[in-house]
């Protein structure tokens, strides 16, 4: 959870942003995996680093001069934080750990499995900020005229605040569930 | 940006970098070691010495390439995959000339400067220097001041985190949270500088 915060924390200014950068990730992440776990057994393991690393930043040129070409809008608002795909934690950590080592089908699956994962967590980000700092989702207003939104919350601070909190939520979460499992055995 | 840079210039640059648009709280760059690497004030300063070091390194070296390599063939489609390589080697380049030479340097530093290749703030503004078109200094004085602001900012939590290891916290907000929650709270701080310079 606590991989990839910078594309997390810079562009989940509003909801349409965090999904359309959770969808890019998704597609980097997963077609790399698959690159990478095809090509497991030709690149040597002194190199696999550096290999992994053309792999994700072709990929992510791709997307990137993809979503220039098809939606410009978007591709502005994101700015700087396509190219920096590269660097996030999330897909070479996946490469590493888990790619490298499976067959295809099971690293098309994780690519997946943790793009949606990713996508979905930008998206509930951007949602929450979108809302309270804003007063709309998706760009659509929700509450009128009369609603003052709190700004704090689009600005750089909303972010590490909105983050802070739900990790507090799932961390509060699975507190209760420990305890309860704890109850449950004591019973 | 045309030919004629006076002093006050790279003054005010230096300012607004560190101050009002910060690379952590304004930029959102190299956020994974702010929180990674910033539990003692100690490997909190190594940390943010060896990212300006190699921040100043690496925007040297991808302006060289970008205006002798890419910009002459028209590759800069090819931007993201030629200075994710630089970087990448350049750590590697200057862990292992640190080892050699500079060992007193590299005993400080040595630990953190594999970590800083997948560090976004370096491949960020090397992109970033590249897309406000600064000519070679400008972009060294960038890289540098950047540095500094997150030798700044990282030092600044890493003080605050030193506290809260004392502090009595609510069990769901242990550890993580409550340290995003304080960087939220410095980060608002940081807003009052904005609006100081104008460059």
């Amino acid at each position: 959870m606590l991989l990839g915060l910078c594309p997390t924390l810079a562009v989940t200014s509003s909801a349409k942003d965090g999904f359309g950068m959770g969808v890019a990730t998704f597609a980097v992440l997963t077609m790399s995996n698959v690159v990478v776990s095809s090509i497991r057994k030709i690149i040597p393991h002194k190199m696999r680093i550096p290999a992994f690393i053309v792999v994700i930043a072709a990929f992510v040129t791709m997307i990137d001069l993809m979503m220039q070409a098809y939606t410009p809008k978007l591709s502005e608002s994101l700015g700087l934080f396509i190219p920096l795909i590269v660097v996030n934690c999330i897909i070479l950590g996946r490469a590493e750990a888990y790619a490298y080592k499976r067959t295809v089908f099971f690293a098309l699956n994780d690519g997946i499995a943790m793009g949606l994962g990713f996508t979905i967590t930008l998206t509930i980000m951007g949602a929450i900020r979108e809302i309270t700092g804003g007063g709309s989702i998706f760009g659509y207003s929700l509450f009128g005229e009369s609603f003052n939104p709190a700004l704090i919350m689009i600005l750089p601070p909303g972010a590490f605040l909105t983050l802070g909190y739900m990790l507090a939520l799932r961390n509060y979460i699975n507190n209760r569930k420990e305890s309860a499992q704890k109850d449950n055995l004591a019973t | 940006m045309d030919g004629h840079i006076s002093l006050t210039y790279y003054i005010l640059l230096t300012i607004n970098s560190i101050f009002v648009s910060n690379i952590i709280f304004a930029k959102f760059l190299g956020i994974c070691p702010y929180l990674g690497v910033s539990k003692k004030i100690d490997t909190a300063f190594g940390m943010g010495m060896a990212v300006t070091f190699v921040l100043t390194l690496s925007n040297a070296f991808t302006y060289i390439v970008q205006k002798t390599i890419l910009v002459p063939f028209h590759l800069e489609f090819l931007q993201t995959i030629a200075f994710i390589l630089i970087i990448a080697s350049l750590v590697q380049f200057v862990e292992i000339f640190m080892k050699k030479k500079l060992n007193v340097l590299y005993q400080s530093l040595g630990i953190y400067l594999p970590l800083i290749t997948t560090n976004c703030a370096i491949l960020g503004l090397a992109i970033l220097a590249m897309q406000k078109e600064y000519n070679f200094i400008t972009s060294i004085v960038f890289a540098l001041a950047n540095g500094l602001g997150f030798l700044l900012a990282i030092i600044l939590f890493a003080g605050v985190r030193e506290k809260l290891e004392y502090a009595q916290i609510s069990p769901a907000l242990k550890g993580a949270p409550v340290s995003i929650i304080t960087a939220a709270i410095i980060s608002m701080a940081f807003m009052g500088f904005s609006g100081l310079v104008k460059i």
